[in-house]
């Protein structure tokens, strides 16, 4: 693996500094009810079981794993669309969770979204301007009414549309030119965070890359911190500084993107890491690729102990009993495992 | 394969073919789509060969014209709105396209079958799969009912579905998309074709899982013998899978060579560009090179070099030139770029 790494963007020196975002023990259970006059809960859809992460000024986090690993029930509850069953999100020190009303919108102008598919996300019936306006309106006291056309200009030249177009509908621009609306209403209150729900999986590798250099662009001029959702490995390893691997509703691995990426503690990350095809064909049947057996396991039903033994080549019986934390590895990042690493499960045999 | 009750029975057996005769060969194929905004330059004089046993790629972005080459070699365009304006599609020498429709359903799934995106509306969501795949048996070769649920199951083992013989008469939507798509695996190779079109055959899955139906198909090929062509528009399943590579660009091939060559030393701006632009797991996290703008409205084609408005290269022989024929470089591979050796030797940059 290389070794000199020259990110883009600068890994801000701000583990110090006091997190935009606090999230601790975060739960989302979805009731799973049987019955047709009277609904009983049967059980619950796991689809965020106890999550902690803490986001930093100007710092992007990719967030990864398979569908259904609950990331993008994450992002739907830290910009306040789901409303978690536990635990608490605290931004710049104000308190999310429960919070409702004039408190909890003033909140959420400080995190934004932009989600997946540029297509259903923006309005058929709305021009650009009135889409990237919207925000705006909801919040009247961000920008006085006879400056917002003017601020919307400055949104569209601030990610590559020509301010003319204003009065064009999205069904005019290409895929990749209205994720830049997308991004651009989601600039529009000067969030802190904002939140990226698989922001390029829907657009071509050569479009891909424009709307990825826009965004670090954009972090490198406004200071804002990213949540990066993302199923492709190589996207989130290029555009993150820490990245958090998700797996059944918890987090399995958090750590700078060197620490996982060049020395994965966690199991699940090196059979996900060695899934990705490698793309020079000189390497091919060179990798040790790890199949991994089988599907996750359903999120209503998870295994007992680490979530990921059923499909672990390293399980033990100390697996199934215990649930290991997210732990300090030898690599720096955490990880939630009892053998991580290197280390052999059965150090009896292994020697 | 979607209408069960409606399909009358093929005659039964695999057309005669001459063994000695090329796989499959594709020249000069060109298709229109008339639309109400004009007439749509989907594939554009494309010319394609595939030998036994070999994986071809076609690498390209949407709208590339991958998808509707892949459509006319199966012989699943719509036809209107699309129309073959020119081109031979010779199976083993014998050009499918003059061929009567009903010689060439004989071809259809027993010859060359397909494998498609979206498994999931690819399957008829009121039919088990066990009556699909069966289907196949009983249209085909005439099987009863209860012998070709017997070939179901053996072939459900065969692509690794755990307790096939349980899972036969489940439907569709109680099967995960890595299964769904190794049920589509299975009717694809049920037959013993002699080529199998996947379009996009993992693009709907998870890594893990891509990576797990990957090594299905690429073990189904080598157990059969048959061609694979893969339609894609990932660059690394591309390079752990193919032999050989067609780029397509506007619906013209713009570089064609083997894998190892059109990796390691692109001879297409284009290409280059696509190879760049990508981020990877490995080397320094810098800047990607986006290829400017956007590719040309199919509706409306530039008399030039498709690519030229993109190309850091382009010059006004580019854009004022019809496009570049593709032309052989290093005896191996082809280019569609008038300074072919040039981007070979040093980079467009």
């Amino acid at each position: 693996m290389a070794s000199a790494e020259t990110p883009a963007a600068p890994a801000p020196d701000t583990a110090a500094a006091d997190p935009i975002m606090n999230v601790k023990g975060l739960v989302k259970h979805f009731p799973l009810r049987s019955g047709v006059v009277i609904k009983r809960q049967v059980g619950a859809v796991q689809a965020v079981d106890g999550v902690d992460l803490q986001v930093r000024p100007g710092e992007t986090i990719g967030v990864v794993g398979e569908s259904g690993c609950g990331k993008s029930t994450l992002a739907k509850l830290l910009i306040g669309l789901e409303t978690p069953t536990a635990g608490s999100i605290s931004l710049t020190g104000r308190e999310m969770v429960g919070a409702s009303g004039g408190k909890l919108k003033a909140m959420r102008r400080d995190v934004q979204m932009i989600f997946q598919d540029p297509y259903t996300s923006l309005n058929p019936r709305m021009t650009v301007g009135d889409i990237i306006a919207e925000p705006l309106e909801i919040h009247p006291d961000a920008v006085p009414k006879a400056q917002r056309t003017e601020r919307v200009r400055e949104l569209m030249s601030l990610v590559g549309l020509s301010p003319e177009h204003i009065d064009r509908y999205a069904h005019q621009f290409s895929g990749g030119q209205r994720q830049r609306i997308g991004i651009a209403r989601g600039l529009a209150l000067n969030p802190k965070l904002l939140i990226c729900d698989e922001p390029v999986s829907a657009l071509d590798v050569s479009v891909q890359a424009q709307v990825i250099n826009l965004l670090q662009d954009l972090q490198n001029r406004l200071g804002i911190s990213l949540i990066f959702i993302a199923h492709d490995l190589s996207v989130v390893r290029h555009i993150s500084h820490r990245v958090a691997v998700m797996y059944l509703g918890r987090i399995v691995e958090l750590g700078d993107k060197e620490q996982v990426y060049n020395n994965p503690q966690h199991p699940y990350t090196k059979a996900l890491l060695s899934a990705v095809p490698n793309p020079d064909p000189a390497m091919r049947g060179k990798g040790n690729q790890i199949v991994l057996e089988g599907d996750p396991p359903s999120p209503a039903n998870p295994p007992s102990g680490c979530r990921f033994r059923t499909r672990c080549w390293k399980a033990q019986a100390k697996c199934a009993e215990v649930d290991p934390g997210l732990e300090l590895t030898s690599s720096g990042a955490r990880a939630a495992c009892h053998f991580p690493g290197d280390t052999p499960s059965q150090p009896e045999v292994a020697a | 394969m979607f209408s069960q009750k409606t399909t009358s029975p093929v005659e039964e057996g695999k057309p005669e073919v001459d063994e000695n005769q090329p796989l499959l060969q594709v020249r000069d194929l060109s298709v229109v789509f008339r639309t109400r905004e004009g007439s749509a330059q989907a594939v554009n004089k494309v010319d394609l060969d595939l030998a036994r046993g070999q994986t071809l790629a076609i690498l390209g972005e949407s709208g590339s014209g991958k998808s509707v080459t892949a459509q006319a070699i199966m012989g699943i365009l719509d036809m209107p709105p699309a129309e073959i304006t020119s081109g031979t599609i010779k199976f083993r020498g014998k050009d499918l396209l003059t061929m009567p429709e009903k010689e060439r359903r004989l071809y259809r799934g027993q010859r060359i079958s397909m494998v498609f995106q979206d498994a999931l509306s690819a399957l008829n969501p009121v039919y088990t799969v066990g009556e699909q795949i069966g289907e196949l048996f009983t249209v085909h070769r005439g099987m009863s009912r209860k012998d070709a649920k017997k070939k179901s199951i053996e072939l459900m083992d065969k692509v690794r579905i755990p307790g096939a013989a349980a899972r036969v008469t489940d439907y569709p939507h109680q099967f995960s998309g890595g299964m769904r798509q190794r049920i589509m695996i299975a009717m694809a190779i049920a037959l013993d074709p002699d080529i199998i079109i996947a379009d996009e055959p993992t693009t709907a899955l998870d890594v893990t899982v891509q990576a797990q139906v990957m090594e299905l198909l690429a073990e189904m090929r080598r157990e059969t013998g048959s061609g694979l062509i893969l339609i894609t528009h990932d660059l690394g399943v591309v390079a752990e899978t193919a032999d050989m590579i067609s780029v397509m660009y506007a619906g013209r091939t713009v570089e064609h060579g083997p894998a190892t060559k059109v990796f390691a030393n692109p001879a297409h701006p284009y290409t280059l560009g696509l190879l760049e632009s990508m981020p990877r797991l490995t080397g320094a996290g810098d800047r990607l090179y986006a290829i400017p703008g956007l590719p040309p409205s199919l509706l409306n084609l530039p008399s030039g070099c498709p690519f030229a408005a993109r190309c850091p290269r382009a010059e006004d022989i580019c854009r004022q030139d019809p496009p570049p024929p593709a032309v052989e470089i290093d005896g191996t591979r082809f280019s569609a770029c008038h300074f072919a050796e040039e981007v070979v030797a040093h980079g467009v940059r």
